[in-house]
C-alpha cells in the first residue's frame, strides 16, 4: 500500500509527539493530502475557530504517490483553518520535503496547540522530538535551514519553516521548503507561527514504510505517464525553457492580465517581465537573469526557475547574500510583483521574490496589496507621510521597500502584511481590495476569463487559480477550446476541473502535470500504487466528496453563497483594452447554473441528496 | 567494450529519479536515502551535479577491503561489493578519496555504484528524463573528462 | 626471482598477488606466522559478535586462490634474517632463501608489565586464537575487566557486549582512544559506551592481578578490587620486528624503508605495521599502522621487487573506527597544525561531531562521531591537498559541507 498507515500526531501544548494508525476507512474516501487532511481537520476542530487561536490545527500530509517515480510524486499540501480568508486552507508543495516525510514514515503530521516557547520538529525515522528554538526565532527561512542542517550535521534533512513573516502572523505568510518551494498562500504560515513552531525538520531512511501495490503495472504507467509529458508541447517544452513564466505574454496578448490593481486587463511592458525576459542577457553584466531550471522531487517537467540578480542591481548592489542564484521568478509571483502594480524592473521582481522564499509570505498576495495600496496612494487616501514612501504605480524602490518591511515587520509592511482586504478596509474603500473570501487575485482577470471568474468567486479557499484551472480550456484549449467569452458549459466544466483538481492535490502528484495528462494518464499510477478499486467514477466521486467538505466547512465557518462573488470592478468596470475589451465578469448568468450542476441549493448549500450520495 | 556513467551537470535538473531508480533497484524502495548515486545541488551557481563512483582504475575500495568483499566484475569494469563478505568494517569508506562508497546501517554493510551488475545496463541511466546521465564507452569518461565538463558555461539552462 | 614474504596479513597478501601480475614467472612464498590461513585482523569484532564464522574473516574467499595464483603458503614463524647469504631461518628449524624479501610481519599486542599479567584468564585481542579464547569464555553475565580504550579496545566492545558480558573498562589516561580522538569526540564516544551500561573507569590503570579461586583479583590500588571472569589487555601494539635482530637491517620506530619500501639493506622490503615511512603531510618519519596504508605499501614494495619501479607517496594517519554501533573517524592532522584554524559542529543529544583542520587554504585533518556519508571525501581533500579557494570560508561556516567541496574545490563541478 502507497500509504505508510501512520499519523504523527504534536501536541505543542504538552510537547508530545505520539504516533497513530492513519483512518484508512477515510483514505479510501478522500485518498490522501488535501481530501484526507481536511477530512481529519473538518473532524477535529471548530469550524468557527480564530484560525490563530490554539484551538485550530495545522496538518502536514502527504499522498499515496508522493515518494514514488510517478513523475511529480513529490508534493505535500499543508491543511489548516486560513487567517486570510477564514475558510479552510490548504497549501500545496513541492521540493523535496514531502518525500522525505514519506520516507520517515509519515502520511500526515498533526500540530495542536501552541508551544509555550519557539520550537521545532525534529524527524528522524520513526522518532520525532520537539527541539528549542530560541536561536531560531527571528531568523529568516534560509537561515533556519542552515542552521538546522549545519546542527544536526546531516546536509540530507530537509526543512519546511517560516521565516519572521510566519511569526509577525502576516496574514498571507506561507511557509517554505527547500529555501523555495512553498506551501504559499492563506496564510498556513501565520498559524505556524501562531503555534510558536518554526520548522519541521526531516531526515527519512527507512526501505519499507510503504509498498506499491503492484510495481509491474506502476512503471508501466509512470513510463507511459513521463512519455506523455515529454511529449506535451507545454510540459515537454514551454515549462521546462520558459517555467510558467511562458505565459506572461500569451495572457498578455489576450487581454486577461490583471495590471495596477485590475484598473487595466493589459500590461504595456509584459513582455519586460515575461519568461522570455529572464533568458535575455542583461546589458549591465551580460548575464541572464535565469541560471537554469531545476525540477522539485522526482518531477519530469522541471519548471522551476533558478535566477541569479544583477549584482550591480539598486536593490542589492550592498547586499552580497543575494548575488547567488536561488529560486526565481514563476508567472504568478512575476505577475503579482510586476503587472499588477505597473512595476517592469525584472530584478526589482527577482529581488521582492528573493524576499519572498526568504521570509515565508506569499508573493501573490503581497504584490496584490502593495497594487492595492499604490491605488489608495494615487487616490491621494494613502499620503507618503503615512507611507514613508511614495506609492506610485511602478516604482521599483517602493516595491522592494515595502518587501523589506513586511519581512521584517517593519514601517507600513505591518499593513500589508494583513493583506488588501483589511487594508482597503482600514481606508474606506473595501471595493479596492482584489480578493475573494479576502485572499487576493492571482494572474488572470476574471472578467477577460469567465470560466476564471467562475473558479475564483467558488473557489473554497478564496480568489485562486489552482482549484480550478479554466485558463486550460479558455486559453490553452485543453481539453477543449472555449472561448473566453463564452459562459455557456463553463459551470459543468468548472466543475469537472474542481473534481478533478481535488483528485490531483490529495495524490501526491503536481498538477501541472495536467497540462498533459488527464485522468486516463493519472487513474492507473493511483491504481497500480494503492490497493483495491480506484476508478475513474470513484476518483471523481472522491474529488466531488472533497469539494463539498471543504465548501460545508466553509459554511459552517460563517462562509456563505454570498461571498461566492468578485470585486464589484470585475462585475462592473469593464475591460479596457485588447481583445476582451468590454468584458464584465457574468457570474448572474453562471452562477445559478454553477450551484445547479453541484447539486446545491439557490443560496449555494449542498443538498441532501448531494450530501447523500456523496456519503458526507 | 566495457562501459561507463557519463554524467553531465549541466543537462541535470536535480529531479532525482535517478536516485529513486536506483533506489529501487538495490532496495526494491524510492527512498533516496539509499541511493548510490547522488545529486548535490550548489545553491549559489545554481548546479546539480550527478556524482557516483567512477569505477576508478585505483579500486582505492577495493584494495583496502581486508574481507576479500570487493571484487572486479571482468565484463563491467565494476567494482562490486559482495555483501556476504563485507563485514561492515568502513575501511573502504574512509579509503575511496571520492566519497562514493558509504555505509549503509540497516544493512551492516556498504554499498557503492556497480553499474547495475547483471542488469541491462544502469537503472539511473534509464531514469533519468533529461540526458544527463549516459552509459557510455569507457574510454570516454574518467576524471579529466569530467573536469573539461566542469569548465563549461554555467548559464545553460538544463533543458533548453 | 625468487620471492620471500613474511607475514600473511594484507600488506604479505597483496604483495604476493601483485607480484605474481607484475612477474609471472617468479616463485612466491608466504610464511605465516600465526599458522592460520592468511585473515585479516579488521573482521575480528565481527567474528566476535557472531556476524561471520571464521572463514568470513579470511583476507582471500576463493577457494584454491593461493595455488591458482602459484603463491606458496608456509604455516611458520621466521626466527631469524641472514641478509649476506639471503636466507630466512625458521622456527622448524629449516630456512628459506630469498632473493627478495618483504618484511611485513605486522604489529602484536604490547601487554602492560604488571604483576600477574601472565596469569590464565588474562586475553588481548589481537589474533583468531586470541578470539578463539574469547569466544569461549564470553558467557552471559560473565565479569569481564578491560584494559584500554584505545582503537581495539572500542572496536570489540559490542562483540563482548552482544555476548552479554557484564563489561568494565579501564582508561589509564581521562580519554578514550586519545591517539584517533579529540577530547569531544572521545567524551561523544564516552557518553555513548556509558548509555550504553559500560563502565569506564579514567585515569586507573591496575597495579597487578591475582587469582583467588579461579577468579581474577584486579588491584585497582587504594584498596579497590574488580573481581573478573577474564581480563583483557588492549593497550597498544608493537611491530614484530625481534626476529630482526643481527640483520643489519636499520630499525628506528619501524623498519626504515625509502619511498621504494626498501630497507637499508638492497633486496629487503617491508610494508604495513613495521615500516616507517615518511608521513604525506608532515614529511616526519613514523609507523603508521592502518590496513589502507599497510596494502599500498605491499603494493608499492612488489613492485619494487619485481623490478618496477614505484614510489610510496607517503602515509596518511587515518582511522574509521565503530563502537557498539557509534561510527568515528579520524584523518591526518586531526590535533591542527601551529597557525592553523579550526572548525566544528556538535550535536551531543545526537551523539554526532565534526572537526575540521586547516592549515592555510587546505584540510588537514578531521575528527568526526556519528558522520558517515561520503566521509572519504576526507581524504580526498586532505591527501590531494585541495587548494580549497571560496570553500574554505563555507567548510569553516559549515563543516557538513564536505563533500560539496569536494565537488566543488577537487572537482571543480560545484
Amino acid at each position: 500500500m502507497a500509504w505508510t498507515k501512520q499519523v504523527l500526531r504534536v501536541n505543542l501544548t504538552a510537547g508530545t509527539c505520539v504516533a497513530e494508525p492513519l483512518n484508512m476507512d477515510w483514505a479510501k474516501d478522500y485518498l490522501g493530502q488535501r481530501g484526507l487532511a481536511t477530512k481529519y481537520l473538518v473532524n477535529e476542530i471548530d469550524p468557527k475557530v480564530d484560525p490563530l487561536a490554539d484551538g485550530n490545527k495545522l496538518i502536514f500530509v502527504t499522498g499515496p504517490l508522493t515518494g514514488t517515480m510517478a513523475a511529480t510524486g513529490g508534493r505535500y499540501s499543508v491543511v489548516t483553518k486560513g487567517p486570510l480568508t477564514n475558510a479552510i486552507a490548504c497549501s500545496n508543495s513541492g521540493g523535496f520535503f514531502g518525500a522525505e516525510l514519506k520516507f520517515a514514515g509519515w502520511d500526515m503530521v498533526i500540530f495542536e496547540g501552541t508551544s509555550p516557547k519557539p520550537v521545532y520538529l525534529l524527524i528522524n525515522d520513526g522518532t520525532a522530538e520537539l527541539v528549542d528554538a530560541a536561536h531560531l526565532w527571528g531568523k529568516t527561512v534560509w537561515e533556519t535551514e542552515e542552521v538546522i542542517k549545519k546542527q544536526h550535521q546531516d546536509p540530507q534533512i530537509r526543512v519546511a519553516s517560516i521565516g519572521r513573516a510566519g511569526e509577525n502572523k502576516v496574514l498571507f505568510a506561507g511557509i517554505v521548503n527547500d529555501l523555495h518551494r512553498a506551501a504559499g498562500r492563506s496564510g498556513v504560515g501565520a498559524v505556524m507561527g501562531s503555534k510558536n513552531l518554526k520548522a519541521v525538520a526531516v531526515r527519512g531512511t527507512l526501505t519499507s514504510a510503504y509498498q506499491i501495490a503492484n510495481p509491474e503495472a506502476f512503471f508501466t504507467a509512470v513510463d507511459a505517464g513521463k512519455k506523455v509529458l515529454a511529449g506535451n508541447g507545454v510540459t515537454g517544452v514551454g515549462l521546462p525553457t520558459y517555467g510558467t513564466q511562458v505565459l506572461m505574454n500569451v495572457i498578455n496578448e489576450l487581454g486577461a492580465l490583471p495590471t495596477r490593481n485590475h484598473k487595466d486587463t493589459q500590461f504595456e511592458s509584459a513582455n519586460s517581465i515575461g519568461g522570455e525576459a529572464m533568458h535575455e542577457k542583461r546589458e549591465t553584466d551580460g548575464k541572464a537573469n535565469l541560471v537554469t531550471n531545476g525540477a522539485c522531487f522526482g518531477c519530469t517537467i522541471a519548471c522551476g526557475r533558478i535566477s541569479r540578480m544583477d549584482p550591480g542591481h539598486f536593490s542589492v548592489k550592498d547586499k552580497p547574500q543575494y548575488h547567488g542564484a536561488s529560486g526565481g521568478l514563476e508567472y504568478e509571483a512575476a505577475w503579482a510583483l510586476g503587472a499588477a502594480n505597473g512595476v517592469k524592473d525584472l530584478e526589482a521582481l527577482t529581488y521582492a521574490n528573493f524576499l519572498c522564499n526568504e521570509d515565508g509570505y506569499d508573493p501573490i498576495s503581497f504584490g496584490a496589496t502593495v497594487g492595492a495600496a499604490m491605488e489608495l496612494y494615487e487616490l491621494g487616501i494613502l499620503t507618503e507621510a503615512e507611507v514613508g514612501l511614495k506609492l506610485t504605480w511602478g516604482s521599483a524602490e517602493a516595491l522592494v521597500t515595502l518587501a523589506e518591511w513586511t519581512a521584517k515587520g517593519e514601517g507600513f509592511g505591518v499593513a500589508i502584511g494583513q493583506g488588501s482586504k483589511r487594508l482597503c478596509a482600514k481606508y474606506g474603500r473595501p471595493e479596492l481590495s482584489m480578493s475573494v473570501k479576502g485572499q487576493e487575485f492571482p494572474a488572470y482577470d476574471g472578467r477577460a476569463l469567465q470560466g476564471m471568474g467562475l473558479a475564483y468567486a467558488t473557489s473554497n479557499r478564496g480568489a485562486c487559480h489552482l482549484r480550478g484551472y479554466m485558463v486550460s480550456p479558455e486559453v490553452l484549449g485543453i481539453p477543449v477550446k472555449m472561448e473566453p467569452q463564452a459562459t455557456e458549459g463553463k459551470p459543468a466544466m468548472l466543475k469537472a476541473f474542481q473534481d478533478l483538481t481535488a483528485v490531483v492535490d490529495s495524490s501526491g502528484l503536481c498538477l501541472f502535470t495536467t497540462f498533459a495528462w488527464g485522468l486516463q494518464d493519472i487513474q492507473p499510477q493511483i491504481q497500480a500504487a494503492c490497493e483495491g478499486d480506484w476508478s475513474d467514477d470513484r476518483l471523481l466521486l472522491i474529488g466531488e466528496r472533497i469539494w463539498n467538505m471543504e465548501r460545508e466547512f466553509n459554511l459552517a465557518a460563517g462562509i456563505t453563497g454570498k461571498d461566492d462573488t468578485l470585486p464589484p470592478r470585475l462585475l462592473n468596470e469593464p475591460a479596457n483594452s485588447g481583445p476582451q475589451k468590454g468584458a464584465v465578469a457574468r457570474l448572474d448568468i453562471m452562477m445559478p447554473e454553477y450551484y445547479q450542476v453541484r447539486g446545491w441549493s439557490a443560496d449555494g448549500v449542498p443538498t441532501d441528496a448531494t450530501r447523500t450520495r456523496l456519503g458526507l | 567494450m566495457q562501459k561507463s556513467l557519463h554524467l553531465d551537470p549541466n543537462k541535470c535538473t536535480g529531479c532525482l529519479q535517478c536516485e529513486m531508480a536506483c533506489a529501487w533497484e538495490n532496495h526494491r524502495s524510492f527512498t533516496i536515502a539509499k541511493s548510490r548515486i547522488k545529486v548535490f545541488t550548489f545553491h549559489e551557481p545554481g548546479r546539480f551535479v550527478p556524482y557516483t563512483c567512477t569505477q576508478c582504475d585505483e579500486a582505492w575500495c577495493m584494495m583496502a577491503c581486508p574481507t576479500d568483499a570487493i571484487r572486479l566484475d571482468p565484463v563491467t569494469g565494476a567494482k562490486v561489493v559482495l555483501e556476504p563478505s563485507c563485514v561492515g568494517c568502513k575501511v573502504c569508506t574512509i579509503a575511496c578519496p571520492f566519497g562514493t562508497i558509504n555505509y549503509v546501517s540497516d544493512t551492516g554493510k556498504v554499498q557503492k555504484c556497480d553499474l547495475c551488475v547483471g542488469a541491462s545496463g544502469p537503472a539511473c541511466e534509464k531514469a533519468c528524463p533529461t540526458g544527463a546521465i549516459t552509459y557510455v564507452d569507457a574510454d570516454w569518461t574518467g576524471l579529466d573528462k569530467m573536469r573539461q565538463w566542469a569548465g563549461k558555461t554555467d548559464t545553460n539552462p538544463a533543458t533548453v | 626471482m625468487r620471492h620471500l614474504i613474511v607475514g600473511s596479513g594484507p600488506a604479505g597478501v597483496v604483495a604476493a598477488e601483485t607480484l605474481r601480475k607484475a612477474d609471472p614467472a617468479a616463485e612466491i612464498t608466504i610464511l605465516c606466522g600465526e599458522g592460520e590461513a592468511p585473515y585479516s585482523r579488521m573482521a575480528i569484532p565481527y567474528l566476535l559478535k557472531g556476524d561471520i564464522p571464521e572463514a568470513g574473516t579470511h583476507l582471500r574467499k576463493e577457494p584454491g586462490h593461493y595455488d591458482r595464483l602459484r603463491i606458496v603458503l608456509v604455516k611458520a614463524q621466521a626466527q631469524s634474517v641472514d641478509t649476506a647469504a639471503r636466507t630466512v631461518a625458521l622456527s622448524s628449524g629449516s630456512s628459506l632463501p630469498y632473493d627478495r624479501l618483504l618484511i611485513a610481519t605486522g604489529s602484536r599486542p604490547s601487554l602492560e608489565k604488571i604483576p600477574g599479567i601472565d596469569l590464565p584468564g588474562v586475553h588481548a585481542c589481537w589474533t583468531l586464537a586470541d578470539a578463539r579464547a574469547i569466544l569461549e569464555k564470553a558467557k552471559p553475565g560473565a565479569r569481564v575487566v578491560q584494559m584500554g580504550a584505545g582503537f581495539v579496545g572500542c572496536i570489540i566492545m559490542e562483540g563482548l557486549l552482544s555476548r552479554g558480558v557484564d563489561l568494565t573498562i579501564l582508561v589509564r589516561s581521562g580519554y578514550m582512544v586519545r591517539r584517533m580522538m579529540n577530547p569531544t569526540a572521545s567524551g561523544l564516544l564516552r557518553s555513548w559506551c556509558e548509555a550504553k551500561g559500560v563502565k569506564i573507569l579514567t585515569h586507573t590503570q591496575p597495579k597487578g592481578l591475582t587469582s583467588v579461586d579461579g577468579v581474577l583479583q584486579v588491584d585497582l590500588g587504594e584498596g579497590r578490587i574488580l573481581p573478573a571472569d577474564f581480563y583483557l589487555s588492549a593497550v597498544g601494539v608493537d611491530p614484530n620486528l625481534g626476529f630482526l635482530a643481527g640483520s643489519g637491517i636499520e630499525i628506528r620506530q619501524g623498519i626504515v624503508v625509502d619511498p621504494n619500501q626498501q630497507s637499508s639493506v638492497p633486496g629487503v622490503y617491508a610494508a604495513g605495521d613495521v615500516a616507517e615511512s615518511v608521513d604525506c603531510l608532515t614529511g616526519q618519519r613514523g609507523v603508521n599502522a592502518i590496513q589502507p596504508n599497510a596494502v599500498e605499501q605491499g603494493r608499492i614494495a612488489a613492485l619494487n621487487m619485481a623490478g618496477r619501479p614505484a614510489a610510496f607517496k607517503g602515509s596518511l594517519v587515518f582511522n574509521v573506527l565503530t563502537t557498539l554501533g557509534l561510527v568515528s573517524s579520524s584523518f591526518g592532522l586531526w590535533e591542527g597544525v601551529p597557525g592553523g584554524e579550526s572548525t566544528e559542529v556538535v550535536d551531543p543529544s545526537h551523539w554526532r561531531y565534526l572537526n575540521l583542520q586547516f592549515d592555510g587554504e587546505r584540510l588537514v585533518g578531521a575528527n568526526s562521531v556519528g558522520f558517515t556519508n561520503h566521509v572519504g571525501a576526507l581524504r580526498g581533500l586532505i591527501e590531494g591537498r585541495v587548494k580549497l579557494g571560496v570553500w574554505k570560508a563555507r567548510l569553516m561556516q559549515d563543516p557538513t559541507q564536505v563533500m560539496q567541496a569536494y565537488l566543488g574545490a577537487a572537482q571543480k563541478l560545484g
